[in-house]
């Protein structure tokens, strides 16, 4: 029974935690897969966090705090397909700027709202993200014990099947991705490809916000400096290790999910093993896992080239 | 001819004009274009004609100028508007998504979808598989453009259009990268089109093409439109004057030699290429004193990584290389040259010339180290200076001026900067790559004139080239490379186009 129980523990913890990422993640895979890489997606997240919180809190309705943190973020996506799509500049550069400007935001405004405060005030149980399917389920019971979930995570793996059909088995899907394989084949077919870009890189954007929101909104119940700390390059670390396509960044969100779970499952049993130790584990799980897979992962062809049109 | 319909203009372009920044591509180019014909669009490389075309199509705007399709006048914005009033392009590069499969690559754009636009790739294949079937042009829908040949690639590129429903067909150099059968079975398929009531608009810079293809024939030099003229009426030699607009002699003077003793042999040689497969695989050759080995074979048997091998820029795993008998396998590029062993690299950008130096600095690259050109470590302009002046002059390279960027000489200059440098070092063995590769017909006479004057200061020279035309016209010997591997070598006299093409194709029997 403890056996079970643990084991509940875990993957409960597993799927809250790799919610947050899975979305981000969802996000580096609409925009890498139009051609257009995207490392400001922590940047991204942590601005989605904090419009989040502050919507949430001042409107006292988590739904429309989460759809702030979508809007917010993709304000911030939008930015980034100016610089990299309609200016054509080096979008590793542009999305480091992206996570300058992103958490500098959100500090200020924290500042700006919430009388000087570099976080956001907490928001009461019944103003987070609900937990619809917390009765339906049987008291003390292992399926309980790990759907017992926000919204927001059955919203992310909703979100996957949602973008995988969109890439693989429409129209637009067959467009983002030809655009990410070879911008001109598809512009001689009449695509256009910057349109194509503006949407998955404001996408993109939309969905790193969704993902610093399920943060603030479910995980946490308030936006802080550190709430983010990197979950925006781990996501980012798991489009590639999940081949840039929708189901694999979903593994491997699972798999960094399952390593936080894990951190805070030992972090419980009283075993002794330093916190600091066990705070890293998800990042060093991270290096490995990249330096161990990426050589043989294969980006779109086009993945981080701008697309100038007057060049034959 | 096909049936040519001499009331309907189908493509009419006026005073079209396209500039970019000073550079003028496109010179009030007139050109009118009958339904049911190919017309063919001839000059050098940078002429313009590519430009025009583009403009037709809707991926450049012109700067003035009227188009016409059909009778209507046309503001083409876009290759929407193109592929909407009937027109497809092939361009020159294959515009296809290597990891698509056949049917999606010729659907992108113009999707069969049902409703929140879901794909029916079920319906676009057999669509794919009937147009395919109309038109004789047999292609596989399911497979992946990685996976299928360059014929059949080009195939996907013609339903392209097709599918589109185009009924005037650009194409822009479209037999570059094929081999003599497949080009022969190209030209079958362009008239099969203009007979299904197709207008064929056709690129090229290869005469005999057009000979064989087309029934008119627009010339344009140097961004203006010079002639258009009957093909039939005319001869090669009067198409390719007015192309370069002086002329040309297609034929290369060679006198019969006598070639002496072996300078360069390759015995059983193993290289392997950057995927660790074996590019070159138990090669062996052998070029002569006063001869030109050609080397001919479709691209990527091997060519490239033999070169490099020669040049001691590439590993060879196994066998040997011996130039006068000495051994040189997998000496660095230094020895090899110090062991009169000179090469025009197939690519000049990149490997024959440092194109942000100023042609000066290229011509001293492999002599920069020694005395006049420098002493102590310090280089003697003056020096430096002088020679390349001569060679300027010698070589008749334009802009005549050592201090100007390699980069901006025009591809036959750089060609010229080159072959001055390798030349006048006096090489016993000269090794051309694809000596000719994107030049026009002046530069392409020049460089075959060089080549065959090394010969016949007795010198052996390996030519290595994709143009079997070239080869034949060259070379004392010819040796088919095939899969890494001479497939054969017969007399330059008794070789004929058919069992070239057949050996380069694989079907060849060992006899060398």
């Amino acid at each position: 029974m403890a056996m079970l129980n643990s084991l509940g523990f875990i993957l409960g913890t597993t799927l809250m935690y790799a919610t947050p990422l899975l979305f981000t993640s969802l996000g580096g895979v609409m925009s890498e897969n139009s051609g257009v890489v995207n490392i400001g997606l922590e940047g991204m997240m942590t601005f989605g966090a904090f419009a989040a919180a502050t919507v949430g809190y001042f409107s006292g309705n988590p739904w429309l705090g989460f759809l702030a943190g979508g809007l917010a973020s993709g304000f911030l996506g939008f930015l980034h397909a100016l610089a990299c799509v309609t200016f054509a500049a080096n979008q590793v550069v542009s999305g480091i700027a992206i996570n300058f400007l992103g958490p500098g935001l959100a500090l200020f405004l924290s500042r700006k709202f919430f009388d000087g405060a570099t976080m956001t005030y907490n928001l009461p149980i019944e103003m987070k993200m609900p937990k619809y399917f917390n009765n339906m389920l049987p008291e003390g019971t292992f399926v309980r014990q790990v759907l017992n979930q926000d919204i927001s995570v059955f919203m992310a793996f909703t979100l996957v099947l949602l973008i995988w059909f969109l890439l693989y088995r429409t129209k637009l899907g067959l467009r983002i991705r030809a655009v990410g394989e070879h911008p001109k084949a598809a512009d001689t077919l009449g695509v256009n490809v910057s349109r194509i870009r503006y949407l998955c890189v404001i996408l993109s954007g939309v969905f790193a916000g969704f993902g610093g929101a399920s943060m603030s909104l479910a995980v946490a119940s308030n936006f802080f400096q550190t709430l983010i700390s990197g979950q925006g390059f781990i996501a980012l670390a798991a489009m590639i290790f999940g081949k840039w396509k929708p189901h694999g960044a979903m593994v491997a969100c699972l798999i960094f999910g399952c390593a936080q779970a894990m951190t805070i499952f030992i972090g419980g049993t009283g075993l002794r093993v330093p916190q600091e130790f066990l705070s890293m584990a998800p990042y060093i799980l991270t290096l490995v896992i990249l330096m161990g897979f990426v050589g043989r992962a294969v980006a779109p062809a086009s993945d981080g080239i701008p697309y100038i049109k007057d060049e034959s | 001819m096909a049936d040519v319909d001499f009331t309907h203009t189908t493509v009419e372009m006026r005073g079209i004009v396209k500039k970019f920044g000073s550079l003028v591509a496109n010179d009030h180019i007139d050109l009118t274009v009958h339904k049911g014909e190919v017309h063919a669009l001839l000059g050098e490389n940078g002429a313009g004609k590519t430009t025009l075309m583009n403009v037709l199509y809707g991926l450049y705007q012109p700067n003035s100028g009227e188009i016409f399709i059909k009778g209507d006048k046309v503001e083409v914005t876009n290759p929407n508007i193109a592929i909407s009033r009937g027109i497809g392009m092939v361009h020159q590069h294959f515009m296809l998504i290597p990891p698509f499969t056949v049917t999606q690559n010729i659907i992108l754009g113009k999707e069969t979808s049902g409703p929140f636009g879901v794909l029916d790739i079920q319906k676009a294949a057999e669509e794919v598989k009937a147009i395919s079937e109309q038109y004789d042009l047999y292609v596989d829908p399911d497979q992946k453009i990685e996976d299928i040949s360059v014929g059949m690639q080009q195939r996907v590129e013609i339903l392209k259009a097709l599918y589109r429903n185009a009924d005037i067909l650009i194409l822009d150099e479209p037999t570059a990268v094929l081999t003599p059968q497949e080009i022969r079975e190209f030209i079958t398929i362009i008239r099969n089109l203009t007979f299904q009531g197709k207008t064929v608009i056709l690129i090229t810079h290869k005469l005999r093409e057009i000979k064989q293809a087309a029934d008119y024939c627009t010339i344009i030099r140097r961004g203006k439109r010079i002639d258009t003229v009957e093909v039939e009426k005319t001869t090669e030699q009067e198409l390719a004057s007015m192309m370069v607009g002086r002329s040309v002699s297609f034929y290369v003077k060679k006198e019969a030699r006598i070639p002496g003793e072996a300078i360069l042999q390759v015995k059983d040689l193993v290289v392997r290429d950057n995927r660790n497969l074996k590019a070159v695989d138990g090669l062996s050759l052998e070029v002569r004193k006063g001869e030109i080995l050609g080397l001919a074979g479709v691209d990527g048997n091997g060519q490239k990584e033999l070169v490099e091998a020669l040049t001691g820029l590439r590993r060879v795993e196994s066998g040997g290389i011996f130039v006068h008998e000495r051994d040189v396998t997998n000496r660095d590029p230094r020895d090899i040259i110090d062991s009169k062993v000179c090469t025009i690299p197939e690519d000049r950008q990149k490997r024959g010339l440092v194109s942000d130096f100023t042609v000066e600095e290229n011509i001293i690259l492999e002599n920069f180290d020694r005395k006049p050109f420098s002493s102590r470590g310090v280089l003697n302009f003056q020096a430096i200076r002088d020679y390349a002046g001569k060679l300027i002059d010698t070589f008749q390279i334009s802009p005549p001026d050592g201090t100007v960027r390699a980069g901006t000489l025009s591809g036959g200059n750089q060609q010229k900067v080159i072959i001055a440098r390798e030349v006048s070092n006096d090489p016993d063995l000269l090794i051309a790559s694809q000596p000719t590769r994107g030049l026009d017909v002046g530069a392409i006479e020049y460089v075959h004139s060089s080549l065959v004057a090394q010969r016949d200061k007795d010198k052996a020279v390996l030519l290595v080239s994709l143009e079997l035309d070239e080869i034949m016209d060259l070379s004392d010997r010819i040796a088919v490379i095939y899969e890494g591997k001479i497939v054969g070598i017969v007399n330059a006299v008794d070789a004929d186009e058919n069992t070239l093409g057949l050996m380069m194709a694989g079907g060849g029997q060992e006899n060398g």
